[in-house]
């Protein structure tokens, strides 16, 4: 890994269940996430996606750029904007903005058909 | 939200969370966590760790029951109608594995206004059975109008 690289991207579209999925498997059940009716109530689209998904989502990017190794990921800060959706495709890029030794920092974005809805994230990995 | 600069510093009882293997397979599945480490006791010993081990971001699960009380603290007094999650951060100093017991603990970390906006800033800290810290947890509220 070297200074200006890309990670490998990775690529996600999230079915229609999954917020549900996501809120039995954390325990959010904001139903925002998981009823649409109540959704559409207050003005969304339709159920949205947790912004804390879409952060496990960069997590295994920066993770598997490092090698897979769960251990690898030190630190990760993100900031949630706009909202993700489900059934739309989800791209995460990172660019390696240092790297010396076994030491990595990572600036990582999330982006859903041009709206950047994870922006400014920097992930610290050790490398092998 | 008056008097609010009073309640930084604040902390709340610890939240303690049994890890349990079949979670983090449903967390995992969730997330599209493929790594076999997450889910056989095998591999997860082949790759030198003691017990299958949870992703990263499972930190959630484990501290988000330490971290409610605080957002919906009175004291707080977080407009939730008016509420988005503007930011996180966790920084891992060790894995968590099935069959660990996680206690954390919550605390107001900072309240401040920026024109029209307030934010609202939570950390949580996360130790194993051992006592060795596993995670540290920034969370940030932003609440418009205020």
């Amino acid at each position: 890994m070297n200074e200006g690289d890309q990670i490998p991207e990775l690529r996600v579209t999230p079915d229609k269940y999954l917020p549900h999925r996501y809120a039995g498997a954390s325990g959010d059940f904001n139903p925002i996430h998981i009823d649409g009716e109540f959704a559409s109530q207050v003005g969304l689209p339709s159920t949205i996606l947790h912004g804390l998904y879409t952060m496990a989502l960069v997590a295994r990017a920066n993770t598997a750029a490092a090698g897979g190794d769960p251990r690898a990921l030190r630190r990760l800060a993100v900031q949630f904007r706009g909202m993700g959706l489900p059934e739309k495709e989800i791209v995460v890029r990172g660019t390696v903005r240092e790297a010396s030794g076994e030491h990595a920092l990572v600036d990582t974005e999330a982006e859903q058909e041009g709206n950047r809805i994870v922006r400014n994230a920097e992930a610290e990995l050790t490398l092998d | 939200m008056a008097e609010q600069s009073s309640v930084v510093g604040k902390s709340y009882p610890p939240f303690e969370y049994e890890v349990g293997r079949e979670k983090i397979r449903e967390y995992a599945h969730a997330v599209g966590e493929e790594n076999p480490v997450h889910f056989d006791p095998q591999a997860a010993r082949d790759a030198g760790l003691r017990a299958v081990a949870a992703p990263p971001m499972f930190a959630v699960v484990y501290s988000s029951g330490a971290v409610a009380p605080a957002m919906f603290d009175p004291d707080v007094g977080m407009n939730f109608a008016m509420m988005v999650h503007g930011g996180q951060e966790f920084a891992w100093s060790d894995l968590v594995y099935a069959g660990d017991t996680i206690t954390t603990t919550a605390s107001v970390l900072d309240i401040s206004k920026r024109e029209d906006k307030t934010f609202y800033v939570f950390e949580t800290v996360s130790v194993n059975q051992e006592g060795q810290e596993v995670v540290r947890g920034t969370w940030t509220n932003i609440e418009r109008g205020g």
